[in-house]
């Protein structure tokens, strides 16, 4: 991808995940009140449209942002260039996609 | 020792997101696992939120909120200074981004304890 | 402040594997770095090699590494930046050294061609005079990066110049918006192409070490910010 494209993905992600972090730390200081259980947090989440759309949306905004990112990194402090880097982060960002839809699938079904 | 043309802050504000970056990136993949674990039911998540509730994971886990934090204020900070019109006291955005953090990361201390 | 009115200095010798070498230098009353550059090569290393032209603060030819930071020479005060009586003073960072305290800039202006940072007139002589308003923004844009003297201390002070050989740097792409900005100027959409892509306006980080730095109170980062969002417009357009 041209390096334009991928600067407007990981700023778009960006823009997506700034009010999905806000409600995700408000939620964590609000719903960790007096203990954190599987039965309170499944109640939540459970058979329900709403916390998928929200968690599957989160998941696929922050493998795309935490994928660039890396890539960035990568790059600057390892030297990392061309094909190797691409396939690298594309690596990246399918793992981040896999093991969140899955936990996310883990917590609503 | 920082090397001298380093030692501003809005240096520190790059360092701090790229080094908050960098650790939320290797935290998610245990994050989902440890979710993941809900496929179990609940008695395996609890079995797994169990292990969380020692007083050294509390504290990781406000580090992690305040990594969190940090790094959404200092980035909303980076995507006004990159899509608005350029406005002055960047390192005062920049504190102020900081600041935000650690109390998001108390607010959280405080309810869990 | 010093021992016996001396500065202890440290002035590297050589190519990119020389060394530093300790002379000792009178510390005199208002004494500009530029200063004591002079007094070793006259009094103690005649073979010390550094450039200078104008020695007034106009011309940006004596720009150095002083205390690890880049400034330039004759308008830093040895009372400012040495109040131990130590001085460290090594060529500009991120460009390859010819010898001792003088650097190649020829990397430097290359980045600058690279970047499209010439001006593509798109009239003749025979148009009428173009009328263009000093309060439009984009001339706003223009008048605040226009002052660059190529002094390459702000390329000295990136460090994402350091990390990527390939990034253009904050003085080819502040020109590069000051061209962009130019509402005579032919060449904009090359140049957009020119400064969005590998190496171009999207690695810059908006550590703002350059802003900081330059002896002109320029802000590359501004600039760069500039480039981004007409990058980015144009990446949604389908043309990036």
């Amino acid at each position: 991808m041209g390096e334009a494209r991928l600067y407007v993905a990981q700023r778009v992600s960006a823009l997506i995940l700034a009010p999905l972090v806000l409600a995700h730390l408000g939620l964590i200081v609000i719903a960790v009140r007096g203990g954190l259980s599987a039965a309170e947090i499944l109640a939540r989440t459970h058979d329900s449209p709403l916390w998928a759309g929200f968690y599957g949306l989160f998941v696929v905004a922050a493998a795309v942002h935490g994928s660039i990112g890396l890539r960035a990194v990568a790059a600057e402090t390892l030297g990392w260039r061309g094909r190797g880097l691409e396939w690298a982060t594309l690596g990246v960002g399918l793992a981040f996609l896999a093991l969140g839809l899955g936990a996310v699938v883990a917590v609503i079904a | 020792m920082i090397r001298p043309h380093r030692n501003h802050p809005l240096w520190w504000a790059f360092a701090v997101h790229r080094l908050s970056g960098v650790a939320l990136a290797l935290f998610l993949p245990l994050h989902f696992l440890l979710l993941g674990q809900a496929l179990g039911g609940a008695a395996a998540l609890d079995t797994a939120l169990a292990w969380t509730e020692g007083g050294a994971v509390k504290a990781a886990e406000m580090g992690l909120v305040f990594l969190l934090a940090v790094h959404l204020f200092g980035g909303l900070r980076l995507l006004a200074l990159e899509f608005l019109p350029w406005r002055h006291g960047q390192a005062s955005l920049a504190a102020l981004a900081g600041g935000g953090a650690f109390v998001a990361a108390f607010a959280f201390l405080f309810n869990a304890l | 402040m010093t021992n016996g009115g001396t500065l202890a200095v440290r002035i590297w010798k050589g190519d990119a594997k020389g060394a530093l070498r300790a002379f000792t230098v009178p510390h005199r009353p208002i004494q500009s770095v530029l200063d004591v550059v002079t007094w070793v090569q006259r009094n103690l290393d005649p073979g010390l090699a550094y450039r200078f032209a104008c020695r007034v603060g106009m011309c940006g030819s004596c720009a150095m590494t002083v205390n690890g930071i880049p400034r330039w020479t004759c308008r830093t005060r040895v009372s400012k930046v040495a109040q131990d009586g130590r001085l460290t003073i090594e060529p500009l960072r991120n460009l390859p050294v010819i010898r001792d305290l003088a650097c190649d800039m020829r990397p430097f202006f290359e980045k600058w061609r690279a970047a499209r940072g010439r001006f593509a007139p798109t009239g003749t002589r025979a148009d009428p005079l173009p009328r263009l308003a000093p309060d439009s923004p984009g001339r706003r844009a223009v008048d605040a990066g226009i002052e660059c003297i190529n002094c390459a201390i702000c390329h000295a002070g990136c460090d994402v110049v350091a990390w990527r050989p390939d990034y253009l740097g904050p003085a080819a792409l502040n020109r590069a918006w000051t061209l962009q900005n130019d509402a005579r100027d032919g060449d904009r959409a090359a140049r957009l192409q020119a400064v969005a892509g590998d190496g171009g306006c999207t690695c810059c980080h908006s550590q703002q070490t350059c802003a900081r730095l330059c002896p002109k109170g320029l802000n590359p980062t501004a600039a760069i910010a500039g480039l981004k969002r007409a990058a980015f417009a144009a990446a949604l357009r389908g043309r990036p």
